[in-house]
C-alpha cells in the first residue's frame, strides 16, 4: 500500500466536496427538527433533489437553475409531507418513510431518460494567487460556489436560531408545541415553513450530488446519504456548528476510504465501502453513551399538534 | 372552514374502509400518472390489477403472485408486530440478506451431500442470522437508548456489502470460473426450495407466512404478550405503569421481525432467487412495510395488502414487457398508496366539519 500517495491538502479539499450533500440535508434537518418535526423522508428528498437538478441542469444547459429547481423539488417533496403530518395529522414517522420509498420510486421514474448524459457542472471559483498558497490556497480556496454557500448557510441557521426573534419562535414551537400556541403563534405555519427549507436543504444536497460531485444521475445514487444526515443531526446534538463537523467528518471517512481503496490497501473494497455506515452505528453509539435517554432533543420532536385537543 | 375534530375512538368503519378507499385514489393517482407517461390508463390499470388474476394468462400469473406475497407477508407480519409496539424496525432488508447468507453457508458446508435435514437445517440458520443482525439494533436501543430506526437502517448498507463480499468471495461457486455468485441452491435437491404443488407458486416460504399470521393474530388477540405489544404502542406511559418490561418488549419484537425476514431471506435464495448473487437484495424488506401498514398492522390484514402489493410486482413487469411502462412507475405507484393510505386515516381519528367551528 502507498499512503504517500495520498496528499493531506487534496485529501481535505475534497472531504469538503464529499461533505457538502450531507452538510446541506443534515443542516436542513435540524431546523425542521428544532420546530419539532421528525421528517425521515430526507433521503426521498435528496433523490428528488438529485434528479430534479439534473434534468433541469441537462435542459437548460445551467447548473443554477439546476440547483434552483433541486431547492423547489425537495420543497414541494417536504410540503407534501408536511401537509399529511401537520394538516392531516399522520404518523410523522410512518410518512417520512413513505416519502422516501415514493421518492427513490419517482426519481427513477422521472431520471430514466437521463442515465448516463453528461451535464455542465459548476467550476471552481478561481481565486488567482490565493488558490496558489500552498497548503491552504487548495483547502480553503478554490471551491465551487456551493460548498462556500453551505457554510454560509451553517453560519446563517446558527445566528437565525439564536439571535432573531422568529428563530425564538421556532424553537419555541419545538419545545412545547401547546406554549406556543397558546402565545398566539402558529404552530402549524411555522412548522410548514420549516418543512419547505429542510426540503429545499436536501434537494440543494440531492443536486450537488448529481452536478457537481459524480456528476451523473444514476438510479438510487444518493445511498443513504440522507440517512447518514438524519444520524448527523442527532450527532450534532441539534446545533448547527456540530452539524458542519458531524459532516465534515463523515465526509473524511468517506474520501479517505476511498483513498484506501485506489492506493490498494489490503482490506476488502466492500469493509472499505460499509465503513462509512459503520461509523454512522458507533458513532450514534457513543452519542448515547454520552447523552443517556432523550438528550438535547427538541421536547416536542415527532408529536403531533391538533390545536383543539 | 374545514376543520377537524378528534374522534373520543377511532372509528371501526373508517378504519376498515381507509385501505379501500386509499387503494381506489391511488388507482386514479396511479392512472394519470401512466397517462402522464403516455400510456392509456384503463389499459395499463387492466393490465397490471385484472389480467394476472383472471385474464387469459392467469394460470401463469397467479402462481407468481403467491412467490412473491410469500416473503412480502412474512417479513411484514413481523415488522407490524414491531410498530404496533413503537418499536420501528426498518432494516428488514438486512435482515433478509443475512438470513440469506447465512442459510445458505450452513447448507454449502454440506455440499454436495444429500439429505433431507440439511434444508430444516438451513432454514433455522436463516432465522438465526435474521436474529443476529436485528439484535444489533435491539441491544444497542435496550442498553443504551440508540435510535433502533437509523441504525437498523444503516445495517442494510452493511449488509449490502456483505452480500457483495459473499458473492464475489467466500461463497463464490468454486466450479463457475470467473462468475461471481454462490453454487444454485434451487438446483440441489438437499437445499431446493421448489413448489410443494405444482403450478400454484406454494413453496415453503409460502407455508412459514401462513404459520407466522395465525401465530401473529393468535398473540396479538389472545396472549399476554400481544395485550404488551398493543399497550405499548398505544399509550407507553400506560405501558411502563402496567408492569410491561419494555426492554425484553424491543428484544423480542425486533428478534421476531428479524427472524422472519431472515427465513424470508433464505427461503427466497434457496427458491426463486436460486443463489447467493450481487443482486440478491430486491427491496421486499422495504416494500414489506408498506404492506404492513396498507395491512393497518394486523396480521389478517397484511395477507390481503401482501397479495396485493405482490399484484403490483407481477402486474407491473407484465405491464413492462407489454406496454412498456417503465419498472420504476411501479415503484412510485407503491409509494403513493402508502401516502394515500396514511392520508385518509385521519379519518379514523378525526372527524372533518365543515362550517364554523369553536376551535380553529
Amino acid at each position: 500500500m502507498d499512503l504517500s500517495s495520498i496528499s493531506p491538502a487534496l485529501l481535505i479539499a475534497s472531504l469538503m466536496v464529499a461533505a457538502t450533500p450531507i452538510l446541506l440535508a443534515a443542516l436542513g434537518e435540524m431546523v425542521v427538527e428544532k420546530a419539532g418535526v421528525l421528517n425521515l423522508g430526507v433521503e426521498g428528498m435528496m433523490i428528488m433533489g438529485a434528479v430534479c437538478g439534473f434534468i433541469a441542469g441537462v435542459e437548460s444547459g445551467s447548473p443554477w437553475l439546476g440547483f434552483l429547481s433541486a431547492a423547489v423539488g425537495g420543497a414541494a417533496m417536504a410540503l407534501l409531507f408536511g401537509v399529511l403530518t401537520q394538516v392531516l395529522l399522520s404518523n410523522q414517522v410512518a410518512t417520512g418513510l413513505a416519502l422516501t420509498l415514493f421518492g427513490l420510486g419517482l426519481s427513477s421514474l422521472l431520471g430514466q431518460g437521463y442515465v448516463g448524459i453528461k451535464t455542465n457542472t459548476l467550476g471552481r471559483i478561481d481565486l488567482g494567487p490565493l488558490t496558489d498558497i500552498p497548503f491552504f490556497g487548495r483547502v480553503l480556496f478554490g471551491h465551487d460556489p456551493i460548498v462556500y454557500l453551505s457554510i454560509l448557510l451553517v453560519l446563517g441557521v446558527w445566528a437565525f436560531l439564536k439571535y432573531t426573534r422568529a428563530g425564538l419562535v421556532l424553537r419555541a414551537v419545538g419545545e412545547s408545541h401547546d406554549a406556543a400556541h397558546a402565545l398566539g403563534y402558529g404552530v402549524r405555519r411555522v412548522r410548514l415553513m420549516a418543512i419547505a427549507f429542510g426540503g429545499a436543504c436536501a434537494g440543494l444536497g440531492g443536486a450537488y450530488l448529481s452536478l457537481v460531485r459524480v456528476p451523473q444521475w444514476t438510479e438510487g445514487m444518493t445511498a443513504g446519504a440522507g440517512w447518514i444526515a438524519l444520524a448527523i443531526v442527532v450527532f450534532a446534538s441539534w446545533r448547527a456548528g456540530r452539524v458542519l463537523a458531524g459532516a465534515y467528518l463523515f465526509g473524511g471517512i468517506t474520501v479517505l476510504q476511498l483513498n484506501l481503496q485506489t492506493a490498494g490497501a489490503r482490506v476488502p473494497v466492500e469493509l472499505l465501502s460499509a465503513a462509512p455506515y459503520l461509523v454512522t452505528i458507533l458513532v450514534l453509539v457513543l452519542i448515547s453513551l454520552r447523552a443517556g435517554r432523550g438528550g438535547d432533543a427538541p421536547a416536542c420532536l415527532g408529536k403531533p399538534f391538533h390545536a383543539s385537543s | 372552514m374545514i376543520h377537524l375534530e378528534r374522534r373520543p375512538t377511532p372509528s371501526r368503519a373508517w378504519g376498515a374502509a381507509s385501505p379501500l378507499l386509499a387503494v381506489a385514489l391511488t388507482m386514479v393517482a396511479g392512472g394519470l400518472m401512466f397517462a402522464a407517461l403516455g400510456k392509456d390508463p384503463l389499459e395499463a390499470l387492466r393490465t397490471i390489477f385484472w389480467d394476472p388474476v383472471l385474464g387469459e394468462f392467469a394460470w401463469y400469473f397467479r402462481g407468481q403472485i403467491l412467490v412473491k406475497a410469500g416473503p412480502l407477508i412474512l417479513i411484514a407480519v413481523g415488522l407490524a408486530l414491531g410498530f404496533r409496539a413503537g418499536v420501528w424496525n426498518i432494516g428488514a432488508e438486512g435482515q433478509y440478506i443475512v438470513g440469506a447468507i447465512c442459510g445458505a453457508a450452513a447448507g454449502l458446508v454440506f455440499y454436495p451431500t444429500d439429505s433431507v435435514r440439511i434444508f430444516p437445517f438451513m432454514v433455522v440458520f436463516g432465522a438465526f442470522g435474521g436474529i443476529a443482525w436485528a439484535m444489533i439494533p435491539a441491544l444497542l436501543k435496550v442498553r443504551l437508548g440508540t435510535n433502533e430506526i437509523l441504525v437498523s437502517l444503516m445495517l442494510v448498507y452493511v449488509a449490502e456489502n456483505l452480500l457483495a463480499s459473499a458473492a464475489v468471495n467466500w461463497l463464490r461457486n468454486p466450479d463457475a470460473v470467473g462468475f461471481p455468485g454462490s453454487r444454485n441452491l434451487a438446483r440441489w435437491d438437499a437445499s431446493a426450495n421448489l413448489e410443494l404443488i405444482e403450478g400454484t407458486g406454494i413453496h415453503w416460504g409460502v407455508v412459514a407466512a401462513l404459520i407466522a399470521v395465525i401465530f401473529a393474530h393468535v398473540m396479538l388477540t389472545r396472549h399476554l404478550m400481544g395485550f404488551q405489544v398493543r399497550l405499548a404502542g398505544a399509550s407507553p406511559r400506560a405501558a411502563r405503569f402496567g408492569g410491561v418490561n419494555t426492554g425484553r418488549l424491543i428484544v423480542l419484537c425486533l428478534g421476531f421481525s428479524g427472524m422472519l425476514a431472515g427465513m424470508a431471506g433464505l427461503f427466497e435464495v434457496t427458491g426463486p432467487a436460486g443463489q447467493i448473487s450481487i443482486d440478491f437484495a430486491s427491496g421486499y424488506g422495504f416494500t414489506a412495510i408498506i404492506v404492513a401498514f396498507l395491512g393497518r398492522l394486523n396480521p389478517l390484514g397484511i395477507v390481503a395488502a401482501g397479495l396485493l402489493m405482490a399484484l403490483t410486482y407481477v402486474g407491473g413487469e407484465a405491464a413492462s414487457a407489454n406496454l412498456g411502462l417503465p419498472s420504476a412507475a411501479i415503484s412510485a405507484f407503491q409509494g403513493m398508496l402508502l401516502f394515500f393510505l396514511l392520508a385518509v386515516d385521519v379519518l379514523t381519528n378525526f372527524r372533518v366539519r365543515v362550517g364554523k367551528g369553536v376551535a380553529a
